[in-house]
């Protein structure tokens, strides 16, 4: 996946206007419908895909009965999850517990107003993109918490108490490692970080996308980190009392996450929508989804991490790390010479390679230590 | 650029409403009485593995990661500081890397500080 602009085989496709497809009233229709499309199509073919491909790693078939593949299976449990019951514990807060599910999605689906699909086809070309990204994703933990919270249930008290003390952990390595994004482009909007990447950044900056995507799949709780809702401990987590239509948009809520990653790592360490041949936007959602294939695997493969050591690893591995990575990417701009940027990449890798094994190596994490 | 604030107000909008829609739907269903609608004192329990939940949820809790958002709130605070340098570094040059090297190092010794008092582990 060489994107180089030399080939002449890029740039075919025109830069959008940026109030395609006429005025301001037009480009928000056009793209909040080309969203809310985007988000609810493919949040449905990943849970299909999800729960097809979880089965074959687990030796057995996966739902196969409505329609061809099983394909119909999300949209059979969304009219099932329309037509259940609407139950409410007597004990619970009932304002809180019914507005939880609310300030959880609504945060999830705004990420997606400044993600680029195409050059310029963005709902909002934001000169502040990745900090608005950064910014608005915190706020679907208070949706979580206020669910754990309001239900009155001990186990999604503790829940939520896990999400909040996980986020808070992963925070910062997020944020750190995008930072080194920030700093081989220049700018903090998606898009122009996008026309940046004549090499994609995940070959420039192979460290930063290793701490991003283990921080990034923790703060959307995803299988190796998802104490919120280890159903061996606590049930299901904060979402125990919840059921209908407001446990499916917590449902909902957890694909859009993931989704949202998948995306943004798609945009900012992958080339976005850049490629050679095909359309850019297939190309986007092709990366998209080559992302959340690894996301699941990754579920399958690895067991689930105690509480200690999912703190451990975020104050102790990756925070440390990302704050090197950072400074050694600010080197590296103002020094390395621009015309032999390729030189970077196996000097990146290799950097990368020794931390990672001399870290390791330095916390004895992992080979069945309890201290870490 | 305010037009782009413009779009993400209205798009906020967008996301309330079809959220809210999502959430009322069912309500509506139930007027219709499509869906059912039987309470009773057994389901609106809290669940609790078969035994009734005993005491109140709410009361005070040992939260064991105070200390992690304390550390959180200074390196959040570094971050907030590291954004603007990193758009900017290529203007900067040296002088901007140095400056945010001293920053980054004072944060750094508070960190390793917290660290060397077991502030990082979870007990």
């Amino acid at each position: 996946m060489v994107l180089n602009p030399g080939l002449g085989m890029e740039y075919h496709w025109q830069a959008l206007p940026p109030d395609w497809p006429g005025n301001f009233w037009w480009h928000w229709l056009a793209f909040s419908v080309i969203i809310l499309a985007f988000v609810l199509g493919l949040v449905m073919g990943f849970i299909w895909l999800e729960r097809r491909g979880i089965g074959r790693f687990q030796i057995r078939l996966g739902p196969n009965r409505t329609g061809p593949f099983g394909l119909l299976q999300p949209i059979a449990d969304a009219v099932k999850v329309l037509l259940k019951e609407n139950i409410v514990p007597a004990a619970a807060d009932k304002i809180v517990h019914w507005l939880a599910p609310l300030v959880a999605f609504v945060p999830t689906l705004m990420i997606f107003a400044v993600v680029p699909f195409q050059d310029g086809a963005l709902l909002a070309d934001l000169n502040v993109g990745v900090l608005y990204i950064v910014a608005i994703s915190s706020i679907s933990t208070v949706g979580i918490f206020m669910a754990g919270w309001s239900s009155s249930n001990k186990y999604s008290l503790l829940a939520a108490m896990r999400d909040v003390a996980t986020v808070v952990s992963y925070e910062i390595p997020v944020v750190l490692s995008l930072a080194g994004v920030v700093l081989l482009a220049g700018s903090l909007s998606l898009n122009q970080i996008v026309m940046a990447q004549d090499i994609p950044f995940i070959l420039l900056q192979p460290l930063a996308f290793l701490l991003f995507f283990i921080a990034a799949s923790a703060e959307i709780n995803r299988t190796p980190f998802d104490l919120l809702e280890a159903d061996s401990e606590l049930v299901a987590g904060f979402h125990i009392e919840y059921s209908g239509m407001k446990f499916a948009l917590f449902y909902l809520t957890e694909y859009a996450e993931a989704l949202a990653v998948s995306a943004i790592i798609a945009t900012l360490f992958l080339g976005g929508w850049r490629g050679p041949v095909l359309p850019p936007w297939l190309w986007f959602v092709g990366k998209v989804v080559a992302v959340f294939s690894v996301m699941f695997w990754i579920r399958s493969t690895l067991p689930r991490v105690r509480i200690d050591q999912l703190m451990a690893l975020a104050w102790k591995f990756l925070l440390p790390l990302a704050l090197i990575n950072l400074v050694v990417t600010a080197v590296q701009v103002l020094a390395w010479p621009e015309a032999s940027l390729w030189a970077m990449v196996p000097v990146n890798v290799a950097i990368m390679a020794a931390l990672v094994v001399t870290w390791s190596r330095l916390l004895k994490l992992g080979g069945g230590r309890v201290e870490v | 650029m305010l037009v782009n604030y413009g779009h993400i107000a209205l798009f906020l909008a967008v996301a309330i409403l079809f959220t809210l829609t999502t959430l009322l739907l069912p309500v509506t269903l139930r007027l219709l009485k499509v869906i059912p609608d039987k309470p009773n004192p057994a389901k609106q329990s809290t669940f609790e593995c078969g035994m009734e939940t005993i005491g109140k949820t709410w009361v005070q809790f040992n939260f064991r990661y105070y200390a992690y958002a304390l550390v959180f709130l200074a390196l959040d605070v570094l971050v907030v500081f590291l954004y603007p340098w990193a758009v900017n570094l290529r203007e900067l040059g040296y002088y901007g890397l140095i400056g945010a090297l001293i920053l980054i190092s004072i944060v750094v010794v508070g960190y390793l500080y917290a660290w060397k008092k077991k502030a990082l582990e979870w007990k």
